[in-house]
């Protein structure tokens, strides 16, 4: 017992997986992208809810004219797709734990996280693009404003 | 003890809130009115409801998973382990406080 007790416990080499990589590695970069994600998604969102859902006039303000207004300033556009990949690769690694943790066979494993990387590729893509590529002031196709574009379109054509 | 019971929760409930987040975002590239249809249906007393419950998720997710990194990396929090869970209940519960009469006035308050 007083020699046990001062002896840190025995812990078994890993065995490498099949393909030769080690899976501690990866896993110990996991934990450490977890926690810091966290600290600066905390800071993006906390941010993201206080402008957009607690300022101004709260949800009734949001609107097309709203968006516009934002993301005509770099430092939103920015913002937002900093936001979009941390939160998008966070909670999709996430969500790899909690599948490595429930899904018990084999098969249905592989294809939730097949399922996973499809849809969180998909999503960083879309919104990406979508921050990027956004026109305030869209033509529809004979060329007049849309309706519900901000009223400074009017001046600028 | 069940603490990650409500961090796993809350986690995956952002995570498929923030897919259908982007998806609605997305409708800006369509048109105006489609955007400003579906945002309008935001803004009804239900939707109010559950912006309140994501909200809660996000405090919580959030001030838990601060109380894990530093349960992790600073021995004391680890020695106080049962206050820094009342911390994040505290933070949580005046965050709440501070948002939940301002966010219904807005969606209940026509204004
Ligand atoms: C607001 C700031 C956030 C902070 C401080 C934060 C913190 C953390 C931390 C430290 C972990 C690791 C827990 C562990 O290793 O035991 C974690 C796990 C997780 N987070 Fe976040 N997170 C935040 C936002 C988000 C967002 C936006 C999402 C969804 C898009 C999300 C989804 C998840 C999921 C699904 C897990 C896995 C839960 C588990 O393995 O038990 N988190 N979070
Ligand atoms: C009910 C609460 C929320 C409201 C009313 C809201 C509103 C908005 C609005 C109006 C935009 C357009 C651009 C901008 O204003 O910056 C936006 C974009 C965005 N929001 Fe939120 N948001 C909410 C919660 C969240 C949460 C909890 C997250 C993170 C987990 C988030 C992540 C994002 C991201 C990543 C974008 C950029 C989307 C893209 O790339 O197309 N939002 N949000």
């Amino acid at each position: 017992m007083t020699t046990a007790e001062s002896k840190a416990p025995e812990v078994e080499p890993l065995r490498p997986i099949r393909s030769g990589r080690s899976r501690n590695h990866a896993e110990q970069w996991s934990w450490l992208f977890m926690r810091g994600s966290g600290v600066l998604l905390l800071v993006l969102i906390f941010t993201h809810l206080f402008i957009n859902l607690f300022s101004g006039d709260g949800v009734n303000q949001i609107d097309f004219a709203f968006v516009a207004g934002k993301w005509a300033s770099p430092l939103w556009q920015i913002w937002d797709f900093v936001m979009l990949v941390l939160a998008m690769i966070h909670g999709g690694n996430g969500m790899r734990l909690l599948i490595n943790d429930y899904a018990r066979r084999t098969w249905m494993r592989k294809t939730l996280k097949t399922l996973l990387a499809v849809c969180v590729t998909t999503i960083v893509v879309l919104g990406s693009l979508v921050i990027f590529t956004f026109d305030p002031c869209p033509l529809d196709a004979s060329g007049d404003l849309l309706p519900g574009v901000p009223t400074f379109c009017e001046d600028v054509r | 003890m069940w603490m990650w019971v409500v961090h796993r929760t809350t986690g995956v409930a952002i995570f498929f809130f923030l897919v259908v987040h982007v998806l609605d975002t997305a409708l800006v590239r369509v048109s105006p009115e489609a955007y400003n249809d579906v945002i309008g249906t935001y803004k009804t007393p239900i939707y109010g409801i559950v912006e309140a419950g994501l909200v809660a998720a996000i405090a919580l997710h959030a001030f838990n998973g601060i109380r894990i990194i530093l349960v992790d990396t600073w021995p004391w929090a680890l020695k106080h382990q049962r206050l820094m869970v009342w911390i994040v209940w505290g933070l949580f519960a005046l965050l709440m406080i501070g948002f939940l009469p301002r966010h219904l006035s807005h969606v209940f308050g026509g204004a």
